[in-house]
Formats: structure tokens, sequence, C-alpha cells
């Protein structure tokens, strides 16, 4: 009878020592709300991400960021928010739903998306505005399409796009469907989308330098994964894949 | 005629019944309650809430307009003849209003789109693109809500007594003068209520039409277009034009009721 207490009393202590490592192991899962740009290299780096933390599983909502956050605004369980610009961040943290400073993790640049093998010759911005040309944007609230207007406005071309669309994937589909002869994307989607469409650099002079921030959200319902992911989003690893999806560096 | 009876229900029904109703109650509730009464007027006459009402209009109008010069004569085909492979033509017009709109907007990219198995050719040989214009909006309102139309008024001409029609002949009435004087007045009923549900759906037609005819403000961007988009800047505005939505299915139900909900 006393040994098996005293086997008991060791195996409590042995229990209450391992309890607090496997406590702060992070666990469960987590749903990240992303801008539709990081699409691919979110999924690449989810895998390396499970792999370093097996007990959580990584679910996306890649939409455009503003209706990203319009729906965190109006209480979706997101953990974290990865957004493709600042303001629409600044807006979950002014409505309090986020009450930790966002980390810029990546930067972006803008690219003309046109068909493969530029049938229509387009060269820069300037050739945007050939009336006949079929253009489509990202919406205004959109990030993908505030940063087009000011690139627009950069280079002092005014153009009469067909179709707003409501985020940068559903802009360059139409591109690669053929309903449109040129779009303004980010960079990483033109190369996501190679073998589809084709890309036209913008110079630096004209272009724009898209800043990602990320932050955990205040109602994080696995918030020791959420912290995790986004940690992890500024590993090396991470880093890496986002440099080889087209990404610059914070 | 038999009686019908009406009996009391189980308390565990009447308690899932009212889950249902507060279910349906309460989206509802959270729309008015959020509404900016105050500033309505000033939301509903924002430009971009005025464009997707006129656009709105316009698209339903058309797709309604569209449905009575096509889906008529469908109807009554599928009514009245024994065409072969009957059963397969209606299978086909019903398939629109099973199938996610999302999808159908892809489909009819594909078949009528720049690149698309038909729209190649209407650019190559007539130059008429259809997506990003306001016909392509017609057009996906159409193919999501002529359903409705056809098999509505299908059912009227079905139900009309075949005699009617023999009669007119008999009287040496031709065919075309039979369905005008005789066939349509008798079916008017089934045809006012058809177009209303018909141009309900049309004007709630999102998915769909984002995807064929895009997003343009004052071209393309009916009013479901408008409310997603204007939600990510412009609740109020979101809010306002929901409530018109609303407005127009609380009136169209009600003035249908006699015909959806015979008593």
């Amino acid at each position: 009878m006393k040994r098996v207490l005293v086997v008991v009393a060791a195996l409590t202590v042995v229990i209450a020592a391992v309890q607090p490592v496997a406590a702060q192991k992070p666990s469960g899962e987590i749903t990240v709300f992303a801008a539709s740009s990081l699409t691919e290299s979110f999924d690449a780096i989810a895998k390396q991400f499970e792999k370093k933390y097996p007990d959580v599983t990584v679910k996306f909502d890649f939409d455009s960021s503003a209706n990203l956050a319009a729906q965190i605004q109006q209480g979706a369980p997101a953990d974290v928010f990865a957004s493709a610009d600042e303001a629409n961040l600044q807006k979950a943290v002014d409505s309090g739903d986020v009450n930790v400073k966002p980390v810029v993790f990546a930067k972006n640049r803008l690219e003309i998306a046109i068909e493969k093998g530029n049938p229509t010759k387009v060269k820069g911005l300037a050739d945007l505005a050939r009336p006949g040309l079929v253009v489509v944007l990202c919406a205004d609230a959109v990030p993908c399409g505030k940063y087009a207007a000011q690139a627009f406005a950069t280079a002092g071309v005014s153009v009469s796009p067909a179709s707003k669309e409501e985020n940068a994937k559903a802009t360059l589909n139409k591109v690669s469907l053929g309903e449109a002869d040129a779009s303004v994307v980010y960079v990483t989607d033109v190369k996501a989308a190679k073998g589809e469409v084709g890309g036209v650099k913008i110079p630096d002079r004209q272009n724009v330098i898209a800043t990602y921030p990320i932050a955990v959200t205040k109602d994080s319902r696995s918030s020791a994964a959420a912290r995790a992911w986004v940690q992890f989003i500024q590993s090396k690893t991470a880093q890496t894949t986002l440099r080889k999806f087209g990404f610059l560096p914070p | 005629m038999r009686r019908r009876t009406r009996s009391r229900p189980p308390l565990a029904v009447a308690i899932l019944a009212a889950v249902a109703v507060v279910f349906f109650a309460v989206p509802v509730l959270g729309l008015l309650q959020r509404a900016p009464w105050s500033e309505l007027v000033d939301d509903l006459t924002d430009p971009v809430v005025r464009d997707a009402l006129r656009l709105s209009l316009v698209c339903s109008f058309g797709a309604t307009a569209l449905a009575f010069v096509l889906g008529l004569p469908l109807a009554w085909v599928l009514a009245r003849t024994d065409l072969p492979g009957r059963r397969f033509v209606r299978a086909l017009v019903l398939l629109p209003m099973v199938l996610p709109p999302v999808v159908g907007g892809v489909a009819l990219l594909l078949a009528f789109g720049r690149r698309g198995l038909v729209g190649q050719y209407l650019d190559a040989w007539f130059g008429v693109r259809l997506p990003f214009t306001t016909w392509g909006a017609i057009l996906a309102e159409a193919f999501v809500a002529m359903p409705f139309f056809v098999i509505v008024v299908e059912a009227g001409i079905r139900s009309l007594d075949r005699r009617y029609e023999e009669a007119a002949a008999t009287l040496g009435a031709r065919g075309f003068t039979t369905f005008r004087r005789v066939v349509l007045p008798l079916i008017a009923p089934s045809l006012v209520a058809g177009a209303a549900l018909t141009w309900a759906r049309a004007l709630g037609e999102f998915g769909a039409t984002i995807l064929f005819a895009g997003n343009l403000q004052g071209k393309t961007q009916t009013m479901p277009l408008a409310i997603f988009v204007e939600l990510q800047t412009n609740l109020g505005g979101a809010i306002a034009l929901s409530l018109v939505l609303l407005a127009v299915s609380v009136v169209v139900l009600v003035s249908l009721r006699d015909r959806l909900f015979p008593a």
C-alpha cells in the first residue's frame, strides 16, 4: 500500500512538472484572415508551420483586406489578421478588435498583368488608358485598388476600367480568363499565375510599395497558437518562402 | 370537400417551430435596428446608391422582359406539345434554380465571354462583347431568374382546360389568335405571378452578375453588388440599400400571397 502511494506521489510530481510545458505548446485550430495576394505563400508557410507545431491546424480565409476588416469588425472568428495595407488593419485596431501593435512582415509592389504573349503590346501604365483596351482593377476600397490609383496618379494616367473587382485574385482571373486585356495587381500575383498571364513591370518611380502588417485579434480563442503563427511569419523559414513568392523584406 | 382539421402541436414541435420563426425574424430585426433612419435619405441619394438603384431597375425589368419574350413560348411548348426530350428540356430549364449562381456566372463567362464557346464568335463576327456591359448583367439575371417564369406559366397553361382552345378552333380561330384571345387572358394570373417572382429573383441576383458582368458603378453594379462593396467602407449605405431590397421583397410577397399560398 505504501509503495503504491509513493508511486502515485511520484507520478503526480512528474505530471505536475511536465504539465506546464505541455500547456505552453500551442495546439488547436487557428483561422487566419489574409489578403488574397497572400494565398499561395501562406498556403506554403502553413505546411512548414504545421510541421513545427503538429498540434495546430491552420485554416485560411483569403479575401480583400477591406472585406476581411469589415467582417472582423462584425465579429467574424479570426485569430490572426494579415492585411495588404496598414489602413485596413488600423480599422480593426480602431474598433478594438485588435489590441496589440501590428508587425509589418512583408512588402509588395504592383505589376501590370496582361494576356500571355502580350498581344495588345502594353508597355507601361500609360498604355492602359488606350481606348478599346479592356482594363479591370481592384475596387476602390480594396488595397490593390488604392495602390493602383496611387500609381496612376503618380504616372499622370487616367484609366476607365471595365470593372472593379472584389479582390486582387478576382482581378487577375479576369485577365487569365481572357475577358480583360490588362489589370494592375501585385508582382506576387503575376508570379503565382505564371504560365496563365504575362507581366509588364512598372518602373520604381511610378510604383507603389504595399505594406503587409499582421496581428493577433483580441478575441482569438487560441491566442497561443495565433501568436506562434505571427512569430513564425517573421522566422527565417517563412521569410525565405515569402521571398520565393516575390515578396520584399519588411 | 374534406375539412382540414387543425390540431394543437406537441410542445417539442411548438418549441422547434418557434426557434425557426425566431431564426427568420432576428436577421430582419438586426437590419432594422442598425438602420440609419435619420440619414436614410442622404444614404439613398448617395451617387453610388442612386446608380445602383437605377441599374437594378433597368436590369431586373430587362431580365423580366426577356423572360416574357423567350420564356412564354417555352412554357407553351413544354405544356402543350409532345416535343421529344421534353423532360430533358424541363430539367435544363430548372437547372439554374438549383445551380449555385456563382457556377452560373462561371458557365456564362465560358459560354458568352470574349474567349467563350459562343462569345468568341459574337466578338469576331459582330463585335459584341457581353461581359462588363449592362446587357451582360441583364443576361446573368435572366439566366438565374427566367426558370421561375417558365415553371409558373407552364403550370398555368397546363391547368387550363384544353376545351377552351378547341372551342375557339371550331369557331375558326387560328392558332395564334386562340393563344392571344383565349389562352393569354386565362393565364394572366400565372403571368403576373411568374413575372413578379422572376423580377424579385433578378433584383436580388449577385453571384452570376458579379462574375459575368463584373462590378462597375452605373454600368453593372446593381444593388446587391453595391451592398457587397459598400459594406467594406460605408455600412450605412449598405444597410440603406438592404432596406430597399427588403421592402421590395415584402411588397412582392404581400401582393402575391394569394397566388403563392392559396388559402
